[in-house]
């Protein structure tokens, strides 16, 4: 093997906590990525992932500092660079592609002149070459209309491209080695789809070293060769993609890998308990003990060192042998519930529009905006969960606002049971309020700072049920078992919980007004997945004692097949797909269907995306025709321009709206969908 | 699960205890330990400064006139013979009382006039900001002025009309800070629910919008010192003999050629007192995790 | 963007209109007129009623509202209560001067302010930040008169190389007022630097802790380059609002400063004629003082529009 690229050796980072203690961030981490490889670093939030990427730059976050250990860098340290050395190599020869691009580029530089500058500082071009290279690079990463794009302001490109112009600019110095700090997080499927293929082709084409910072096994799957699995900041387990996605030999990676929800499996996932230990707080032993399935004596006390197995892998673990019996692929029970026949919501034709025409409007003859989400009908009968995915700007959360009364509808019927739903929530009676309950995305948004958890509760059961005192409080302790935490939460202010504890918390709210209807927006988005396992099945426990209703919208369609048993999909706020979740991720399928699936990333090196359509973005829906022509791998011409596409019914209640007729579709697709029921 | 049901802190004790803790940290900060020991000393002595001073306020002595520092007055005498020591001393009395009162009440009607309109929106409230952004478009002492040249300068007429006067850019302050509060979904959560506006102000905007009105209230209790004083000094606040800062350095200026002691006691006190409120409110923004520059980096 | 600039102009006129209601009808609600002012004792009976008709004060309010506001329109305030001389002539050599007075201490304390501010910013919690930060708290807390007090104590009395005193008269061209206004615009830059310093340390702080800020520096951009090139240009943008509201401040509010050093500028003239209850005056000079702050908060909001390419998009996105 040549000499490696970058190389991390015994480098702890910490910070100095309120106390006076110094608090690690990353422990004793080695690390070495030789020229043409490409390492994933995986973890959940708080792992240290991130900071462990930009400490190989020798770059560390205000307030933390170097403990021990060196970042080495063609086997000179990061750290013991000057200012003026580290200015040649950064950006350079070992270049960064950061998180949300959007809020990475300078918002008053056009994007012509910030990849100009990376050009000046470290391409040693003639300044007349410039604007030829920086378009040909633009060009490179995909960008349409690269003149176009030099001249615009960062917040005038999609997420997408924002991140095409960041990597783009880390190729301006023709690095060597690549730094990818969760490149395609917070972009819709299709996007991460389609800019992970970028990265793949220029990783192989330049033989650059890379190191790639994700949350998400599916995206490494995708551009690693090798995976380091982090754990409160230490690396657990290393070894090859495929050791580790299909054997690996940690309880943490095990656990990891079974709380993944998968396209291909209809099943809930399984939870994995506990939350990781906050820095300083892990013991002499194991970090993972508290946590682990097989734990002994033994790891509490001593603590494992990452030591090498014969299938090449490293592991951090006492006991590898018997961690290799846990189960890593989702063993818990498919959502099946019995469901009733009579609808609980029915959405008639309904229709919303954001944007008012103002006096000015009016006077000056403008028409009326084209509605945001338009001529959407949906049933959803008892007991049952209903998934509405799509992409952002679906308009899958303002349906979510309306069915709550905080937004009105602009055309249309709502009905609860048999009667129509008054559009805003000042309108509707007491009872109707009481049954429908909405459960939102950002707990830290939804649970009021100010109010502890008693307090939260206490709003809908003295509301709703007039509770106080005793009765009060054994209610509100009712309820937090029933979202397993204890009734010593009743006290805690939001800040004093974990993530999931709070979203445990608003879930928790909603079920206070024993409601009939729960509307779910995104609620395990903001969530760590291990975590998110854990809310889905606690929402599933309680749809099977309740009997409540869900409407679940998100964006993750593995997330929405695990818990739906019907799924609509959503384009720029029209229906393309409704049908039972088997139907809807079976065959055939509404062309967009088809791109979104074929985008998902599987935790799997056996799964890869097909990428069927292109990924722009556009502003706004056509105001004539389908939805989606713009976009359709599978357009028929000038028809879908023209005509709204009728619904072609299926088998079970499937229903798709296309111009192409359901047999068409099912010839069309059958081909390509071989390549995934592989797996 | 085997947890004893614990009995929940009542509100008002888990409020007091955060108060508590914001004290605490005002007081670790060097800025809010000097301001805030600064504040409560004025405020100690105004109340007890009547039975500490040396000489009676009004006493004048015509043998005594601008004489400098001794032993018997320590910080000389003024233009009528009278021990400035025992006026500086006292000089805080009437503008600490007026501005303690005006300004509760100047940051409770604009404060809640400001949440009202930044939850309800709508017409009234583009007309609210239309009036108040009129009323902030004219200088402070016009106003001030026109009702104290009118209606005198007794404390009747001062304290409404500072409260008056200070209460509207509090409603800008007050309706912003609302804005940021409404748009969380805990509010939409608390709308959903069906709740009351009342419901909505008293439990979820209230608590949130609280700090920022702390704050607010320590600044324009400075800036009506300060306007006080300048009032004072102009001659439209206080009326002699009683003994007042402003009033006591306009009196003083004219001699301070040769008697430069009578402005030196004032000077220091009134200026002591504003910086000391406004190092407390700077120490309160900082604790209260107000201030933007001081948010934590990591 | 046509569109927003006639909104903004709009409401901004929506503004001025409210305030030449609330300047109208504050002096129609309080007690006594311009003749029971002019007439002072003798303000009864006979004389007062005919002074009121020569005056026109027995016309219904509304009436007189609009012919005050049609003359304001076109310059014509009316003549003053007590002399009888034409306010806008006797209001346009006090404007002059206090605008005179306003762009000294704009040009000593603006420049002055965002350098610190910036300095402050970047070296934050160090020894010079702590002690110009502690100099910004003193400087704009002390009252004015107390600042202007000392430094005539220190620089005029004691030293003696500054006049404490301005004695030239209302009418004198510009160049007269030199070197007597120079302690006065040293109080007043004094004051607004402390003011601007603040706010441009925090938004340098914010700017510098962003996301942007480290991406350069991870792009290998040198230090001086990312403060000049990537951080001012967003950090100095919102200091334009608060240099506006200075501007207006500076106008109207300095009469304390004015009274002071004895300068014939609007705040003295105003707290003359309000002294003197001569109502017409204290009116016109509302009205002009108010149409400046609307004017000069409306420019700033325009200009940080120009300057900011997101807001600049976000209207032209909304048309």
């Amino acid at each position: 093997m040549s000499a490696p690229m970058i190389e991390v050796r015994g480098l702890s980072v910490g910070f100095t906590g309120r106390s006076g203690a110094t608090l690690p961030v990353l422990r004793d981490i080695d690390l070495t990525v030789a020229p043409g490889e490409s390492l994933g670093l995986v973890g959940e939030s708080g792992s240290g992932k991130s900071t462990l990427a930009l400490a190989a730059m020798g770059y560390l976050k205000r307030g933390l500092r170097r403990l021990e250990g060196s970042a080495l860098y063609r086997g000179e340290d990061m750290f013991a660079k000057s200012r003026s050395e580290l200015e040649a190599v950064r950006g350079g020869k070992l270049a960064l592609i950061p998180q949300n691009s959007g809020q990475s580029l300078t918002p008053t530089l056009r994007i012509g002149a910030q990849l100009g500058e990376a050009l000046r500082l470290h391409a040693g071009l003639p300044a007349d070459r410039h604007r030829a290279r920086v378009l040909e690079l633009l060009g490179q990463v995909r960008l349409p209309d690269p003149e176009a794009i030099f001249d615009r302001f960062p917040h005038e490109l999609s997420g997408g491209q924002q991140q095409r112009a960041a990597i783009a600019m880390a190729l301006a110095g023709t690095p060597d080695a690549l730094l990818l700090d969760e490149p395609t997080t917070g972009l819709d499927v299709t996007t991460q789809a389609h800019i992970l293929e970028l990265l793949r082709e220029i990783a192989a084409e330049r033989g650059m070293a890379m190191v790639y910072v994700s949350h998400d096994l599916g995206a490494i799957v995708r551009v690693c060769d090798r995976v380091a699995v982090m754990y409160a900041g230490e690396i657990v387990l290393q070894g090859s993609v495929r050791q580790v996605l299909k054997a690996p030999a940690h309880p943490y990676a095990r656990g990891l890998l079974a709380s993944i929800p998968r396209l291909s499996d209809p099943a809930l996932p399984v939870a994995l308990g506990g939350r990781p230990p906050a820095p300083g707080q892990a013991g002499a032993g194991c970090a993972f003990v508290d946590r682990c399935a097989i734990a002994q004596p033994r790891c509490r006390t001593e603590h494992p060192a990452l030591t090498p197995l014969a299938s090449g892998d490293a592991v951090r673990c006492h006991f590898p042998a018997e961690a290799q019996t846990l189960p890593i692929a989702g063993q818990g029970t498919a959502s099946d519930d019995a469901r009733g026949e009579a609808p609980v919501l029915t959405l008639d034709d309904l229709s919303i529009s954001y944007s008012r025409p103002g006096l000015l409007d009016r006077l000056m003859g403008r028409a009326a905006a084209v509605p945001t989400v338009d001529d959407v009908a949906l049933t959803v009968r008892r007991g049952e969960t209903l998934g509405l995915v799509g992409e952002s700007g679906s308009g899958k959360s303002t349906i979510l606002k309306t069915v709550a009364g905080l937004l009105g509808a602009a055309g249309g019927e709502i009905r609860f049971e048999d009667t129509p739903l008054p559009g805003v929530v000042e309108q509707r009676r007491p009872d109707q309020l009481r049954r429908i309950q909405l459960v939102f995305q950002n707990p830290d948004d939804s649970l009021n700072p100010r109010q502890t958890v008693a307090e939260i509760l206490e709003q809908p059961l003295k509301l709703y049920f007039g509770l106080s005192g005793q009765a009060l409080l054994d209610r509100s302790t009712e309820i937090l078992e029933r979202v397993r935490l204890g009734a010593h939460y009743l006290d805690r202010l939001p800040g004093q919980l974990s993530g999931g504890e709070k979203q445990r918390v608003a879930i928790a709210r909603a079920f206070a007004a024993q409601p009939d209807l729960v509307l779910c927006d995104e609620v395990t988005s903001a969530l760590d997945v291990s975590v998110q396992a854990a809310v889905l099945d606690l929402l599933d426990e309680l749809q099977r004692t309740q009997g409540t209703t869900y409407v679940f919208v998100s964006h993750d369609l593995a997330v929405v097949r695990a818990l739906s048993d019907r799924v609509a999909v959503l384009y720029q706020g029209r229906l393309c797909e409704v049908g039972p979740s088997d139907k809807v991720y079976g065959l055939p399928s509404h062309p967009y269907t088809e791109v979104l699936l074929g985008a998902v990333l599987e935790p799997d090196p056996d799964v890869a995306p097909r990428l069927t359509a292109d990924d722009v973005v556009e502003l706004s829906p056509p105001a004539r025709g389908c939805a989606f022509q713009r976009r359709c791998p599978r357009k028929l011409g000038a028809v879908c321009e023209t005509d709204t596409p009728p619904w072609h019914m299926g088998a079970g209640g499937h229903a798709v709206r296309c111009h192409i007729d359901l047999a068409d579709l099912a010839a069309a697709q059958a081909p390509a969908q071989d390549a995934v029921k592989k797996a | 699960m085997t947890d004893a049901p614990a009995t929940p802190a009542p509100a008002r004790a888990r409020a007091l205890s955060r108060w508590g803790g914001v004290l605490r940290d005002v007081m670790s900060r060097p800025s809010g330990a000097i301001g805030l020991t600064l504040v409560v000393f004025h405020v100690v002595l105004a109340i007890v400064s009547p039975w500490i001073v040396p000489y009676d306020y009004r006493a004048m002595d015509a043998t005594l006139m601008l004489k400098g520092p001794s032993a018997l007055h320590w910080l000389g005498t003024d233009h009528l013979g009278r021990d400035v020591l025992t006026r500086t001393l006292m000089g805080g009395r009437e503008a600490l009382l007026i501005t303690g009162i005006a300004t509760p009440i100047a940051v409770a009607w604009g404060g809640l006039l400001g949440i009202w309109f930044g939850l309800v929106g709508g017409r009234a409230d583009e007309v609210l900001m239309r009036v108040v952004d009129a009323f902030l478009s004219l200088p402070w002492i016009l106003k001030m002025l026109v009702l104290i040249v009118t209606f005198g300068t007794g404390i009747e007429v001062l304290i409404p009309t500072l409260a008056f006067f200070y209460g509207i850019p509090v409603i800008r302050i007050a309706r912003a800070a609302t804005h940021d509060v409404v748009a969380r979904d805990f509010v939409s959560a608390a709308r959903a629910r069906g709740h009351g506006r009342i419901t909505i102000i008293r439990k979820e905007l209230l608590p949130n919008v609280l700090d920022a009105l702390m704050v607010e209230g320590a600044m324009r209790w400075s800036w009506m010192l300060l306007a006080f004083s300048s009032l004072s000094f102009l001659g439209f606040g206080v009326s002699p003999p009683t003994p007042d800062w402003g009033l006591m350095i306009a009196d003083a200026r004219g001699f301070m050629s040769f008697a430069p002691w009578g402005v030196l006691g004032p000077v220091i006190a009134l200026s002591s007192l504003i910086i000391g409120i406004n190092l407390t409110a700077d120490a309160l923004a900082k604790a209260l995790g107000l201030d933007r520059a001081q948010k934590a980096p990591v | 963007m046509l569109r927003m600039l006639l909104r903004r102009l709009f409401l901004g006129a929506v503004t001025v209109v409210i305030v030449s209601v609330i300047i109208f009808a504050g002096v129609e609600i309080l007690p006594g007129d311009a003749c029971t002012a002019f007439l002072e004792r003798e303000a009864q009976g006979k004389l007062l009623e005919n002074c009121r008709e020569a005056q026109g004060l027995n016309r219904p309010p509304f009436e007189r509202y609009l012919d005050w506001a049609a003359g304001a329109i076109q310059g014509d305030f009316g003549v003053s209560a007590n002399g009888a001389k034409s306010i806008a002539e006797l209001v346009g050599n006090r404007l002059k001067n206090s605008l005179l007075l306003a762009a000294c201490a704009l040009g000593v304390g603006v420049p002055l302010a965002i350098v610190l501010g910036v300095v402050t910013g970047l070296w934050r919690d160090k020894g010079i930040d702590l002690v110009l930060s502690t100099g910004a708290i003193f400087a704009m807390t002390i009252p004015e008169f107390v600042s202007a007090t000392v430094l005539i104590l220190v620089f005029s009395v004691w030293l003696g190389w500054l006049p404490g005193i301005v004695l030239t008269s209302a009418s004198a061209p510009a160049a007269e007022f030199f070197p007597e206004i120079l302690l006065p615009v040293i109080v007043l830059s004094m004051v607004m630097t402390a003011h601007i310093l603040r706010m441009v340390r925090s938004s340098v702080i914010e700017v510098m802790a962003g996301d942007y800020v480290q991406m350069a520096t991870l792009k290998g951009v040198p230090y001086w380059r990312i403060v000049f090139v990537h951080a001012l240009p967003n950090a100095l943008l919102p200091a334009i609002n608060v240099v506006a509201l200075t501007v207006a401040w500076l106008l109207g509010g300095v009469v304390v400063v004015e009274v002071v050093f004895n300068y014939p500028g609007l705040g003295r003239m105003m707290i003359d004629a309000i002294s003197d209850r001569d109502l017409p005056v204290v009116q016109a000079i509302a009205l002009i003082v108010a149409t400046v702050y609307v004017g000069v908060n409306l420019t700033a909001d325009l200009l940080t529009m120009v300057l900011n390419p997101r807001l600049r998009t976000h209207y032209m996105r909304q048309r």
